[in-house]
C-alpha cells in the first residue's frame, strides 16, 4: 500500500537532490534544472497532501507554481543567452563582478 | 489727512527697494541720491500735513490700521499706526533732519564705491525709525526697534574693507541685543501682567487705558519698567551699555549725525515717553532712570574732555546729552526730555555734519598732498575758520546751543531739565548738581573742540595746508538750516518764568498730562529759586567756556603742563576710564572662553563625536561585512540554504 508518507519521502528525496545540485554544480543550466526539480518536489507534496486531506486548495497552488516555473524558465533561459553572449560561458564562477 | 499716515514710512521703503535693487545698475549718483532724498522729503511733506492737521484738531489720538498681523484667540495685533502729539513731533524730527542729512550725504559720499548701498541703507533706516515711532502697538515698535539696530549695524560697517569698522558694527549689534533682551522681557511681562487682569493687548492706547489695573509702585510694574529701561539703555547708549556708541563713529559722518545723534539713539527716550503711564507708576524705576541718566551725563562728559578725535568728542557728548534726556524722564519731566530730544537733534546733527564738513575738507587737503595723516584728529586742525566760514559759523552756533548759553535752543531745554531735576517731586538737589557740573564740562569740551579746530595756528601739514576748501552747497545748505534750527528751535519751549508760553509743554500735555497728574508729579519752587538755578547753570557754562579759552587760545602751553602734572588722571580719562578694558576682562573674554569651550569642548568633542562616531561604527561594521559579498553564486546559495535550514529547524525543534 502506497501511503501519503511514501509520497512525502519521495518528495523530500527529490528536493534534497535538487538542493544538492544547486549547491555543487557550476553550469547555470544544470543549476536551473535543479531548481525546477525542487519546485516539482514541492508540487508533488501539494498534490499528495491535497488528496490525503480531500482539499482542492493544494492543487490550485500547484497551478500557480507551474505558471511561475514556466515564467522562470523563459526569463532564466533568456538570462543564460545574455550571459553567454557576454562571456562565452555559462559557468557561474565567471560571473563574479558583483562583490567587494 | 490721517488716512495718509501709512505713506510716511512707505516712501523710504520704496527708496530702499529702488536703490537696493537698481542702484548698482544705475551708477548715476544724482539719480540715486536724488531718489533717496526725494523719498524722505516726501515723507517729510506728509508728516508736515499730519502734524499741522493734528495741531488744529481737538481729537489728539488717531490710529490707522493697515492690516491684521496676527489674530490669536482674543488677542489681535495689527500693522497699525498711532498719531498723537508725541509721535507727530518725532516724525517731524526724523523726516526733517533725515531729509537734510540725505541731502548732505549726496555731497559727502560723492565718489564712494558703495554710494547706492549707502542710500538704500539710509532709506531703510528711515523706514524702520518711522515704524518704531508710528507703531500703534509694542510689537510694531519692536519691528522698528530691531530694524534701526540692523541699519545701524549695516551703516557702522559701511566701510567693509576696514576691520575696525566691522568690529565696531559687531560691537554695536551685540551690545544692542542685550538691550533688546530687556525690551522683550518687559514686553512679555507686561503682556502677561495685563493679561492676567483680563486685558490681552500690546496696543499702546489700550495699555495706557488699562495701566491702572496694575498696582501703582508695585513689584510687577517696577520689573516691567526696569526691563524696558534696560532696552532703552542699549539703544540710547546709557550706562552700562553705552560703550558701542563711541565706536560707532567708524561709520560715515552722516550716519553718525542721523542715527547716532539725532534719531535712533533717542528711541529709548521716545519709548519711555510712549509708556509714560507705566513709568510714572514706578517711582523706583524713575529714580533708577534719573540716577543712571545723571551718571551717564557726567561720566561721558568727563571722557569727552580729553579726546582728540573730533567725532569721538561729539560721540561722548551725545552719550552725555542722552543722559540729560533720561535724567528728565526719570524726574518726571517727560515733556522737557522730549523737548531736549528735539533741540539736541538739531544742534547735534549740525555739529556732526559740521565735523563731517571739516573732515571732508581735511581729507581733500591730505588727498591733494598725498598724505595719510588722520583727517579726524583735532591736533592736525586749527585756524580753519577762515578756510571754512559757513561750517565755522554753523558749528559755533550749535556749540553755543549745546553749551546752554541763553537764548539758544539748548539753553531752554537743558534749563527745563535742570529745574525739574531740582524741583520735581521725583527730583533731588544732587541730581541737579551733577547735571549742572556736566553742563559745565559740556561747555568746556565743546569750546575746546571749536578752539582746537577753528582757532589758533593751523597745525595741518604744510603741504596740505592751503588745499582745504569750503564744502559744496549740498553740504553747507543742511548745515545752515540746522544751524538756524539750533538757534530758534528752543523758542517753542520758552518757560513761563522768562515770559514764554512753553508751547511744547502744552502741546505734549495730552500725552503726558494724565500720568503726571495721576502720580502727583510736579516741580515746586519759588521764582527766586528758579532764577538762581538758571543763573548758576549759565554761570557754570560760561566758566567752562572761559576755561577752554584760557587753555586753548590764551595759553596753548597750559594743557601740556596740566597733562604733565596730572598724568595718571589724564591717562585714565584719555583711555575712557578703562571701561572697555574692564568689560573685556569681565564679560567679553569670559563669554569668548565659554564660547571656546562650547566649540572645542562640547561641539567638536561631543556633538561632532557622536555624529562621527555613528558614521565610524557603521563604516567599520560595513567594511567587515562586505567580505561576505564574495561574488560567487554558490556562496549565496549556501547562505540561503543554511538560512532556511536554521529557520525551519527552529520551528520544528524549537516547539
Amino acid at each position: 500500500m502506497i501511503t501519503v508518507y511514501h509520497y512525502m519521502l519521495l518528495s523530500a528525496i527529490l528536493f534534497s537532490i535538487g538542493t544538492f545540485g544547486v549547491l555543487t554544480r557550476k553550469n547555470a543550466i544544470v543549476i536551473f534544472m535543479c531548481i525546477e526539480l525542487m519546485l516539482n518536489s514541492v508540487n508533488l507534496t501539494f498534490i499528495a497532501l491535497s488528496r490525503h486531506l480531500q482539499n482542492m486548495d493544494g492543487q490550485i497552488f500547484v497551478f500557480f507554481v507551474m505558471t511561475v516555473a514556466a515564467a522562470e524558465a523563459a526569463v532564466g533561459l533568456a538570462l543564460m543567452i545574455a550571459f553567454y553572449r557576454n562571456r562565452e560561458s555559462i559557468d557561474t564562477d565567471d560571473f563574479n563582478l558583483l562583490k567587494w | 489727512m490721517y488716512d495718509y499716515l501709512w505713506l510716511i514710512p512707505f516712501f523710504p521703503l520704496v527708496g530702499f527697494v529702488f536703490n537696493g535693487l537698481l542702484g548698482k545698475k544705475i551708477k548715476n549718483e544724482a539719480v540715486i541720491g536724488g531718489i533717496g532724498t526725494l523719498m524722505i522729503f516726501l515723507s517729510f511733506l506728509v508728516s508736515c500735513g499730519n502734524f499741522f492737521t493734528l495741531l488744529n484738531d481737538s481729537q489728539k489720538v488717531h490710529q490707522q490700521v493697515i492690516a491684521s498681523w496676527m489674530s490669536v484667540g482674543n488677542l489681535q495685533i495689527d500693522w497699525g499706526f498711532l498719531l498723537d502729539p508725541l509721535s507727530a513731533l518725532m516724525i517731524m524730527v526724523v523726516t526733517g533732519v533725515g531729509s537734510l542729512i540725505h541731502l548732505y550725504s549726496i555731497g559727502y559720499m560723492h565718489g564712494e564705491v558703495g554710494f547706492y548701498r549707502f542710500f538704500s541703507y539710509l532709506n531703510l533706516f528711515c523706514f524702520s525709525m518711522l515704524m518704531l515711532v508710528l507703531g500703534n502697538n509694542a510689537l510694531v515698535m519692536f519691528v522698528g526697534w530691531e530694524g534701526v539696530g540692523l541699519c545701524s549695524y549695516l551703516l557702522i560697517g559701511y566701510y567693509l574693507e576696514k576691520k575696525s569698522a566691522g568690529d565696531a558694527a559687531k560691537k554695536a549689534f551685540v551690545v544692542n541685543r542685550i538691550g533688546d533682551f530687556g525690551f522683550l522681557c518687559g514686553l512679555l511681562t507686561l503682556f502677561w501682567a495685563l493679561g492676567s487682569k483680563g486685558v490681552w493687548t500690546v496696543n499702546f492706547v489700550e495699555i495706557a487705558e488699562n495701566a491702572h489695573l496694575l498696582e501703582s509702585g508695585g513689584l510687577v510694574v517696577t520689573v516691567i519698567t526696569l526691563a524696558f529701561f534696560l532696552g532703552a539703555t542699549g539703544k540710547s547708549a546709557q550706562i552700562p551699555l553705552y560703550t558701542w556708541l563711541p565706536d560707532a563713529m567708524e561709520g560715515p559722518t552722516p550716519v553718525s549725525a542721523l542715527i547716532h545723534a539725532a534719531t535712533m539713539v533717542t528711541a529709548g527716550v521716545y519709548m519711555i515717553g510712549r509708556m509714560n503711564g507705566l513709568f510714572a507708576m514706578a517711582p523706583d524705576t524713575m529714580m533708577t532712570i534719573a540716577v543712571v541718566g545723571a551718571a551717564t551725563a557726567i561720566f561721558a562728559a568727563s571722557i569727552g574732555l580729553a579726546q582728540n578725535d573730533i567725532k569721538r568728542v561729539l560721540a561722548y557728548s551725545t552719550v552725555s546729552q542722552l543722559g540729560y534726556m533720561f535724567l528728565a524722564m526719570g524726574v518726571g519731566a517727560f515733556s522737557a526730555g522730549v523737548f531736549h530730544l528735539m533741540t539736541h537733534a538739531f544742534f547735534k546733527a549740525c555739529l556732526f555734519l559740521g565735523s563731517g564738513s571739516v573732515i571732508h575738507g581735511m581729507h581733500h587737503g591730505y588727498h591733494h598732498a598725498h598724505l595719510h595723516d588722520d583727517p579726524q584728529d583735532m591736533r592736525n586742525m586749527g585756524g580753519l575758520r577762515k578756510k571754512m566760514p559757513i561750517t565755522f559759523i554753523t558749528f559755533l552756533v550749535s556749540t553755543i546751543a549745546i553749551s546752554g548759553l541763553p537764548f539758544f535752543s539748548g539753553f531752554f531745554s537743558k534749563d527745563e531739565i535742570l529745574w525739574w531735576a531740582f524741583g520735581s517731586t521725583r527730583g533731588h538737589w544732587l541730581l541737579w548738581l551733577v547735571g549742572a557740573v556736566a553742563a559745565g564740562m559740556t561747555a568746556f569740551y565743546m569750546f575746546r573742540l571749536v578752539f582746537m579746530t577753528f582757532f589758533g595756528e593751523q597745525r595741518t601739514h604744510a603741504k596740505a595746508k592751503d588745499h582745504i576748501p569750503e564744502s559744496p552747497l549740498t553740504i553747507t545748505i543742511p548745515l545752515m538750516l540746522l544751524g538756524a534750527l539750533a538757534v530758534i528751535g528752543g523758542y517753542v519751549g520758552v518757560p513761563a518764568i522768562l515770559g514764554g508760553a512753553n508751547h511744547i509743554h502744552h502741546y505734549l500735555e495730552p500725552v503726558f498730562g494724565h500720568a503726571i497728574e495721576l502720580n502727583q508729579i510736579a516741580a515746586h519752587g519759588s521764582h527766586a529759586t528758579e532764577y538762581t538755578l538758571m543763573a548758576v547753570s549759565v554761570g557754570i557754562a560760561i566758566f567752562g567756556i572761559f576755561l577752554a579759552w584760557v587753555m586753548y587760545i590764551k595759553n596753548p602751553a597750559l594743557p601740556a603742563r596740566f597733562v604733565a602734572s596730572f598724568t595718571g588722571l589724564w591717562r585714565t580719562i584719555y583711555n575712557k576710564w578703562y571701561i572697555d578694558e574692564l568689560y573685556d576682562a569681565v564679560f567679553v573674554n569670559n563669554c569668548k572662553r565659554i564660547g571656546l569651550f562650547l566649540w572645542k569642548g562640547f561641539d567638536v568633542r561631543i556633538i561632532d563625536g557622536v555624529v562621527n562616531g555613528l558614521g565610524w561604527t557603521t563604516r567599520t561594521i560595513g567594511s567587515g561585512l562586505r567580505f561576505t559579498q564574495s561574488g560567487f553564486l554558490h556562496n549565496y546559495a549556501v547562505a540561503m540554504v543554511v538560512g532556511v535550514v536554521v529557520i525551519v529547524g527552529y520551528y520544528i525543534l524549537g516547539k
